[in-house]
């Protein structure tokens, strides 16, 4: 009896004192074995007398499975030891750098861009395009510029050399669109043109290309009082502010009646700055009731229907956002500038 | 338009400051763009008269002068060492006393090489008055002794300028400034009346209009002794100059003065000059081809049938309403003038000017519309001051009168003023605004008739009369409201791929997005796009950029030039826009997109071998660009790319561009080291997509088979794809290559390709020996046309 209980308690201990699945199941065999002690006992057992064989019997069965539960409790704690060893030696630096490619970025003009033409699109306002090279009749005279007009004066169109032919330019604003889109379709309309413009003129604040985005919203109901609240709450929504001052000041463009400038409340500075001219006020776009004569052109009744138009210059809202101060920075096209935009 | 402040407000009595001033009229659509003061802050500056003066007695430039301030300096002579080379006993100078503060000095007693100074004989630069002639500033010599200088000088004054916009040539005199003051304050009006002058002499001119249309009202007089030796008077000069405007003589600055007040041009000519004068006549003709005029600017104009001259009966004296002629100009020894006061048609003078190359304020002022009601009186009222400054004796004045432009009444709805404003202005209020506006009109049941005034040129229609309602009610007035629309969803095409997800796809990549002008240099066209027409521009702003671009190539090499000069290593550039090529009569203007890349093909990092950047790592990006469709790729050349490293791509058969490494012999030419992969391709290809349809996936597993084959080095891979698909088993269902091999085991020249074949029946297993039948069955379609033969 007391042997039994003896040679289990050794087992355990020896077990329990081993560190490594090789040696716990050598360990394993002594007790196990084909000439284990248990297996030794348990082959003994013929000799024992017939009524005291069943009672022998289960008590070094018992005997047997406490040794193999004990067994399998080692070679758990064992091998969590060894998991637990490897997974030390497996750790990382996780503070390398990531390997691979690493991502580039749009031009600040794009996202300024995209971001003016998804506010527009959250309110219904869908995009159309046209072309560069426009003809003088898009470009003036259906905007209500006709030949000889003081406003073609003001807008330095580049010509096309077209072997002597006239006619054709490099769009002075997105406005053609207007026209372009009305003659293809007919009331209510509300559409923005996003593109690229030109105009004959190159120094600090002037550059010969660049962006404007061109609205029109033509209904029964688009008067002067909602062209403020549209345009109020696109630079209050594109500035991310609910406070930003805006201002409406008579104007004039040929096609519109009335024309307004659209100021802002400066964005830069508290108490002026040299890009406000120390006004407090920022001119971002310029806008106006869309003229009857433009409507005429396309064939829309301007007595049932009625309409504003806008146009904003892109660089000017971009610069303003980010703090641009050169506004030629965006044609240089240094990656050390671009990438700041990433 | 830019003019004294003070001037303005002898018309109109405004309480306003003048900053309260410049925002009404900014915000009323007359933007003043700067207020500039006359002179800097400055005090304790007095007339001053040099008594006597004498040589220093230890310095050959200078003078100790005796100096009379009057009361200012208490009575008593100031002693005052002076270096000018101007001063002399006599004159009126500025003076600034002891403690005077001037900018950037501060005066008080010295002594100057041993000599007591006390103050300072002042030039026009040492107060701010721009930058003068060396030396004193000479006052006349009536200028009272000891008389605040800034006083006496009008310094308390601004220079405001108007940046007008071309429908308010109403506001190019400074009476209609006024005016429009007066309106948007609620002010009363006071301006000049000019009594017409009594005619001394009977002389008149004839004046013959041979273009009516062109020159509807035509006012000439004569005017006979006067003498320009005496000066004109400093208030006049001092507002000429404060309008930017030099000092000529008497004659031509009365006719400037006067066109500065009213907005209307005045010429005078030289009696003597015209010939015939005194039986004669003058003559408003267009000009005949090949007519000769000296202009006052000294040009020399070859004249044109299109332009309209004021003649004498031999030659042409001036360009009507432009400028005046050179020869019958008013100079110093000028007796007798003939003074004209006339309306052009604006349509007559327009775009003139701008087509010559030149400016000039009377055009300026014509081709905007001058107020045709305010000809004659500007006659007056020249002649008036006229015979005040030079004297003389003037004759009656002679008119010609055509068809001016017409001034109907324009109706106005008091329901259209609500409905294109979005507020109800209401009919008083109406009233009130068009009274303010000096228009005159008659109210019928909310129905409007208003008469435009003769110096308005911009109100045709009704529009036009609600902008002047709301301009002068305010725009700030009018509340912002956000309109009640129905709402209805936008459409969405899906098989349409948005540039900003194709722009996305190369971020991803790690490209950088550039924007370049459209215009470019020549030489990229011809050489680098192969585009030997480009669409050229008739004014290009330098001779570089003198064409649109067809190809984007050369600005993103230039862009990759500029940015390797400032130490980038690694640049991946991309751009989309617009590009221009001639087709027949017409343009085609085509978006594209392109690309460059240039040094490793990733960023220096560890745990990865630097590659350099070449066709297939840029392949791969053109594969996602066009994801999930599947472009062909055919070997093709193109001026800029390296004959054997360029592709044409193309999808559905529509070619969509290429794909290539630069020319070598363009790499030197930029002075690039090493080589750069570009691509470039059509938007429009780029941005169809199809709408994936779905199938049935297979129940049963697929079978892989790898084969690996070695072929001659000049057999190309999609010939061997193309090829297998053709000839392949229904159950194949996808063929690629996934290793070239050279080297060991295989012979020069040839190369060793591996393709893995995936093979699904969607019916049942396949079994190994078909999966063997179905790869031997390729294995042989290879070897029979491509000299294959499988690799162990």
């Amino acid at each position: 009896m007391t042997n039994l209980d003896q040679l289990l308690r050794e087992a355990i201990e020896l077990f329990n004192g081993i560190d490594n699945t090789v040696e716990l199941e050598q360990a394993k065999a002594r007790y196990l074995g084909r000439h284990g002690r248990l297996t030794e006992l348990l082959k003994g057992l013929g000799k024992l007398a017939p009524e005291e064989r069943p009672v022998m019997g289960s008590r070094i069965n018992q005997a047997k499975e406490a040794l193999e539960a004990a067994l399998n409790l080692r070679r758990d704690v064992i091998q969590e030891k060894q998991l637990e060893e490897r997974l030390v030696e497996e750790a990382l630096d996780v503070t390398l750098p990531g390997r691979g490619l690493g991502t580039g970025g749009v031009h600040p003009v794009t996202r300024t861009l995209e971001r003016i033409q998804s506010l527009f699109h959250s309110m219904g306002f869908t995009v159309a395009s046209g072309p560069e090279i426009e003809t003088d009749f898009y470009n003036f005279t259906a905007l209500n510029i006709p030949e000889n007009h003081p406003a073609r004066a003001m807008h330095d169109t580049f010509y096309i050399d077209n072997d002597g032919k006239d006619g054709q330019l490099l769009r002075t604003h997105t406005s053609p669109v207007q026209i372009r889109h009305m003659e293809g379709n007919r009331p209510p309309l509300k559409v923005i043109a996003p593109g690229k413009v030109y105009r004959c003129d190159s120094d600090l604040t002037h550059t010969p290309m660049f962006h404007q985005v061109e609205g029109l919203w033509i209904d029964e109901n688009a008067n002067f009082s909602a062209l403020k609240g549209v345009l109020g709450d696109f630079m209050q929504h594109f500035f991310e502010r609910d406070d930003l001052p805006v201002r409406f000041r008579a104007s004039f463009f040929p096609f519109t009646e009335p024309s307004a400038e659209m100021d802002i409340g400066c964005v830069m500075c508290q108490n002026g700055c040299r890009i406000c001219g120390y006004t407090g006020w920022l001119e971002v776009l310029g806008c106006g009731m869309v003229h009857p004569n433009v409507l005429k052109h396309v064939s829309i009744d301007s007595e049932k229907y009625i309409g504003f138009a806008f146009g904003l210059g892109v660089e000017r809202l971009a610069m303003l956002r980010y703090g641009v101060t050169d506004l030629r920075l965006f044609f240089e096209n240094d990656l050390r500038f671009l990438k700041q935009f990433n | 338009m830019k003019f004294s402040e003070n001037w303005l407000r002898t018309f109109v009595d405004s309480r306003l400051s003048t900053n309260e001033l410049a925002h009404a009229l900014t915000m009323a659509g007359l933007e003043v763009e700067a207020i500039e003061p006359v002179a800097p802050a400055f005090s304790k500056v007095v007339v001053a008269e040099v008594v006597s003066l004498h040589k220093h007695p230890d310095a050959d430039h200078l003078n100790v002068c005796e100096v009379n301030t009057g009361s200012a300096g208490g009575g008593e002579p100031l002693q005052i060492v002076c270096g000018a080379a101007n001063v002399r006993a006599g004159v009126k100078v500025p003076c600034a006393l002891n403690g005077a503060r001037l900018p950037g000095i501060a005066i008080k007693p010295t002594r100057i090489r041993g000599v007591e100074s006390g103050g300072m004989l002042c030039s026009a630069r040492e107060l701010g008055l721009g930058e003068g002639t060396a030396g004193l500033l000479l006052l006349p010599a009536d200028a009272p002794t000891g008389a605040d200088f800034r006083h006496y000088y009008e310094l308390e004054d601004k220079l405001l300028t108007l940046k007008l916009t071309p429908n308010r040539g109403d506001c190019l005199g400074l009476t209609g400034v006024a005016r429009e003051v007066a309106a948007i304050t609620s002010q009363s009006l006071r301006l000049p009346t000019a009594k017409p002058a009594v005619g001394q002499i009977d002389e008149i001119l004839a004046i013959h209009v041979d273009a009516p249309d062109a020159c509807p009202l035509y006012c000439g007089r004569v005017i006979r002794g006067i003498s320009l030796d005496v000066p004109t008077p400093q208030w006049m000069l001092r507002r000429l100059e404060r309008s930017g405007l030099r000092a000529i003589n008497g004659v031509v600055d009365v006719t400037n003065y006067v066109m500065l007040e009213t907005g209307q041009p005045l010429h005078a000519f030289d009696l003597a000059k015209i010939s015939g004068a005194i039986t004669g006549s003058i003559r408003v003709r267009y000009a005949a081809a090949g007519e000769m005029l000296q202009l006052l600017n000294g040009e020399n104009l070859v004249l044109q049938p299109d332009m309209l001259v004021i003649a004498d009966e031999a030659k042409p004296l001036a360009l009507a309403g432009i400028m005046g002629g050179n020869e019958s100009g008013v100079t110093q020894g000028t007796t007798d003038v003939f003074l004209e006061s006339a309306f052009f048609s604006p349509d007559v003078i327009a775009g003139k000017s701008f087509s010559l190359g030149f400016s000039s304020d009377s055009a300026y002022r014509f081709e905007r519309g001058v107020d045709f009601g305010g000809t004659r009186s500007a006659m007056e009222r020249a002649t008036g001051l006229i015979l005040d400054i030079c004297g003389g004796t003037a004759g009656p004045v002679a008119e010609t009168r055509g068809k001016l432009p017409r001034r109907d009444p324009i109706g106005l709805r008091l329901e259209r003023v609500r409905r294109v404003l979005g507020i109800d202005l209401g009919e008083a209020r109406v009233a009130e605004l068009l009274r303010r506006l000096q228009f005159s009109f008659s109210i019928a049941g909310g129905f409007f008739a208003i008469t435009p005034p003769t110096y308005r040129f911009d109100l045709a229609i009704e529009e036009d009369l609600i902008e002047e309602l709301a301009r002068i009610h305010g725009y700030d007035h009018i509340p912002p409201t956000l309109p009640r629309v129905s709402l209805g969803m936008l459409p969405e095409p899906e098989i349409r791929k948005a540039p900003s997800r194709l722009r996305q796809i190369l971020v991803g990549r790690d490209y950088q997005e550039v924007i370049n002008y459209a215009f470019v240099d020549p030489t990229w066209e011809s050489e680098l796009a192969g585009n030997k027409m480009p669409v050229a521009l008739k004014n290009p702003l330098s001779s570089l950029l003198t064409v649109m671009r067809s190809s984007l190539l050369g600005g993103l090499l230039s862009n990759l030039q500029f940015n390797l000069n400032r130490k980038q290593s690694r640049v991946r550039l991309f751009e989309s826009g617009c590009c221009f090529e001639r087709s027949g009569e017409t343009y085609t203007q085509q978006e594209k997109m392109a690309g460059l890349c240039y040094g490793d093909a990733m960023a220096e990092q560890w745990g990865t071998a630097a590659r350099w950047v070449d066709f297939y790592d840029v392949k791969a990006d053109i594969e996602a660009l066009f994801w999930p469709s599947v472009a062909d790729v055919a070997a093709a050349t193109h001026p800029a790319l390296h004959p054997g490293k360029s592709a044409r791509i193309s999808l559905n058969n529509k070619i969509a561009g290429f794909l290539g490494e630069l020319h070598p012999r363009w790499q030197q030419k930029f002075d690039l080291p090493k080589s750069v992969v570009l691509f470039e391709l059509n938007m429009d290809v780029l941005t169809t997509q199809t709408l994936p349809k779905a199938t049935e996936i297979s129940k049963y597993p697929p079978i892989r088979r790898d084969i690996a084959v070695v072929v001659p080095e000049n057999v190309r891979v999609q010939a061997m794809l193309d090829c297998m698909y053709a000839n392949r088993s229904s159950v194949v269902s996808e063929i690629s290559l996934f290793d070239v091999y050279h080297g060991k085991g295989v012979e020069d020249g040839k190369k060793s390709l591996a393709f893995r074949m995936l093979l699904q029946d969607t019916e049942k297993t396949l079994t190994d020996a078909e999966a063997d039948r179905i790869t031997k069955m390729l294995i042989n379609v290879l070897e029979s046309r491509f000299g294959a033969t499988l690799r162990n």
